[in-house]
C-alpha cells in the first residue's frame, strides 16, 4: 500500500511542478509583464494548437516520415558497422576515435552543407537524421557486444561453436540493454534533426511550418510547433520502453530469482 | 572402457609452468575427482581437456580419437551456471544441439525429453532468473550432459552453492548418474565432496601442478550423508591430508 502510495507521490511530483510552471507562465503573461507577442500565454498556445491542428498534422506526417525512414536507415546502417568493428579489431581502434570525432561536430552546422548539395527535397533531412541516429545507437551496439560474459564465451566455444555462432547468441542478445538506451536517444533525436534540417528549406514539415510563423511573427504558433515536437518525442521515447519489454522479456523476470 | 585419456600434458604460460607431464583415464560411468589447492592448474587443465588450450606436450583422446586442441568434443560445467539469462530454461539447455547444427524443434524435443529424469519438470519456460541456484546448476549439468559424448568436466559446480542445497545436489546427483551414461571429471578442493562422490580421486599439487597420488575409494555408490561418518570415511580422509601436507613439505 505504502509502495503505491509511494509511486503516486514520485508521479505527482512532477506534474505539480509542470503545472506550477505553467500556472507563474500564465501569470505572467496575463499581467502584462512581458509582451505578448513575445511570450503568448500557455492558454494561447493551446487555442493556436487547436486552431491550427489540421495542418500542424499534415506537416507532422512529413516530418514524421523522414525521421523514421533516416531512424532506419541509421540504425541499418549501426548494425552493420557495429557487426564489423566487432569482428575485426583494426576496425575498431581505427574508427571508434573518428566516431567519437564526429560527434562533436554539431548537426545544425552540417545541415546547410546537405542543403547545398542535396536540394530541397527529402534526402538531406533524412542524410540528417541518419548521421544523428548513427552514433548512440552504434555506440550502444558495441558497448553491448563487450558486456559479453567471456567464461560464456568460452563455454560456447567447448561446446563448438563458431565466430558467428557467438556473435548470435552471445554478443548480439547481450547487447540489447545498450542498444535500447541508444535508441531510445536517437528517436529523440531524429525529430529534432528532421526539423533542423527542414529549417533550412523544403516545402514541408513541421520546421518548414516553424519558419513560416515564426516570419509573420506569430509566435503562439511557433510555441504551438515546439510544444507538439515534444510530445511527439516523449511519446516516441514511451514507445521504444514498450518495445523493449517486447523484445527483452526476460528483464522482468530477473529481479525475482 | 576408457573414456578419455590424458597423456603426459605439460602447459606453460609464458616461461611459467603450470602442469607438467599430467597423464589421468577416464572410464565408462566413472566418477573421477581431481584434488588439490588452488592454484596447482587444475582449471587449466580443463581448458586443454575441453580443447580451448593447446598443451605444449601431451596429448588428449576421447573414446581413442585424438582430440588435442579441439573443442565441440567435450563440454565442462563451472561454479557459475553460465546460462543466458535472456533465454528460457528450455533453450538454454537444447543450446548445445543447436549449435552442433539440429533443428530448433528437435533440439528442444531431445532436451525436453530429460527434464523430468533432472528434476526439472516444470521449468521449461521459465527463465533462468526464475529459478533456484540448485535448480539453475541441475539445468547447467544438462546442458554439459547434453553438449558432451558422455563424458562432462566439472569444475567446482557445488561450490557456489549454501551447505544444505550443496547436500542436496550432492545425493541428487549421484542419483542422476546412476541412471545416465555418463563419465565425469569433477574438480574440486574439497576433501568431503571428494570421497562422498567420486570412485578415484587423482590428487594434483604443486606449481607446476602434477598429479602425485592415485586413491581408489572402494565404496559403494550412491553414498549418503552418513558415510561421513564412518571410521572408512576418516581413514581416507586422514590419507588425503597426509598426501596434500607431504607435498607442502617438499
Amino acid at each position: 500500500m505504502t509502495k503505491k502510495l509511494q509511486s503516486i507521490t514520485n508521479k505527482l511530483a512532477p506534474a505539480a511542478l509542470i503545472a506550477a510552471i505553467l500556472l507563474i507562465w500564465q501569470l505572467v503573461s496575463s499581467a502584462g509583464l512581458v509582451p505578448k507577442f513575445m511570450l503568448p500565454s500557455p492558454t494561447d498556445v493551446a487555442a493556436a494548437f487547436a486552431g491550427d491542428f489540421s495542418a500542424l498534422m499534415g506537416h507532422l506526417g512529413t516530418t514524421l516520415y523522414e525521421a523514421f525512414f533516416g531512424l532506419a536507415l541509421g540504425v541499418g546502417l549501426s548494425f552493420v558497422v557495429a557487426f564489423l568493428m566487432d569482428r575485426f579489431s583494426f576496425l575498431y581502434k581505427s574508427v571508434y576515435p573518428l566516431l567519437v570525432i564526429t560527434q562533436t561536430i554539431p548537426a545544425i552546422a552540417i545541415a546547410p552543407l546537405l542543403v547545398l548539395w542535396m536540394g530541397y527535397d527529402i534526402a538531406p533531412k533524412v542524410t540528417l537524421v541518419v548521421i544523428v541516429c548513427f552514433f548512440p545507437v552504434t555506440v550502444g551496439l558495441l558497448d553491448g557486444f563487450r558486456t559479453a560474459d567471456p567464461d560464456t564465451v568460452n563455454l560456447l566455444r567447448s561446446m563448438g561453436a563458431g565466430r558467428w555462432q557467438i556473435f548470435r547468441h552471445i554478443k548480439l542478445p547481450s547487447s540489447m540493454g545498450h542498444f535500447f538506451a541508444g535508441l531510445r536517444v536517437a528517436v529523440a533525436y531524429s525529430v529534432v534533426g528532421a526539423v533542423i534540417a527542414e529549417w533550412l528549406g523544403g516545402y514541408n514539415g513541421l520546421g518548414v511550418y516553424m519558419i513560416r510563423v515564426k516570419k509573420s511573427y506569430a509566435y503562439d504558433k511557433m510555441f504551438a510547433v515546439i510544444f507538439l515536437i515534444s510530445i511527439i518525442s516523449l511519446v516516441l521515447m514511451k514507445g521504444v520502453s514498450l518495445l523493449q519489454k517486447r523484445v527483452m522479456p526476460w528483464n522482468k523476470t530477473q529481479k525475482k530469482g | 572402457m576408457k573414456k578419455l585419456v590424458a597423456e603426459g600434458i605439460s602447459k606453460r604460460y609464458g616461461e611459467r609452468w603450470i602442469l607438467r607431464d599430467v597423464s589421468l583415464e577416464l572410464h565408462e560411468r566413472e566418477i573421477v575427482c581431481l584434488l588439490g589447492v588452488s592454484g596447482a592448474g587444475k582449471t587449466t587443465l580443463f581448458n586443454i581437456l575441453s580443447g580451448l588450450l593447446l598443451p605444449e606436450q601431451g596429448k588428449v583422446w576421447l573414446q581413442g580419437e585424438d582430440i588435442t586442441g579441439q573443442a565441440g568434443h567435450i563440454s565442462y560445467m563451472l561454479q557459475k551456471d553460465l546460462l543466458l539469462p535472456y533465454r528460457r530454461v528450455l533453450d538454454n539447455v537444447a543450446l548445445p544441439l543447436i549449435l552442433r547444427g539440429e533443428g530448433k524443434k528437435n533440439a528442444r524435443a531431445r532436451a525436453a525429453e530429460h527434464f523430468e529424469e533432472f528434476g526439472l519438470a516444470g521449468t521449461e519456460k521459465c527463465y533462468p532468473g526464475e529459478l533456484s541456484g540448485g535448480m539453475r546448476q541441475r539445468a547447467a549439468l544438462l546442458r554439459t550432459y547434453l553438449s558432451s559424448q558422455g563424458v562432462a568436466l566439472l569444475d567446482e559446480p557445488f561450490s557456489a552453492l549454501d551447505t544444505i542445497t550443496k547436500g542436496e545436489m550432492h545425493r541428487w546427483y549421484l542419483d542422476v548418474m546412476g541412471r545416465i551414461d555418463l563419465s565425469t571429471l569433477f574438480i574440486t578442493h574439497d576433501i568431503d565432496e571428494a570421497l562422498l562422490l567420486s570412485d578415484r580421486i587423482y590428487v594434483i599439487t604443486g606449481q607446476p601442478g602434477q598429479i602425485t597420488d592415485e586413491l581408489c575409494i572402494a565404496e559403494p555408490r550412491p553414498r549418503g550423508q552418513e558415510f561421513l561418518l564412518t571410521e572408512r570415511f576418516l581413514a581416507y580422509k586422514r590419507q588425503i591430508l597426509g598426501l596434500l601436507k607431504l607435498s607442502k613439505q617438499q
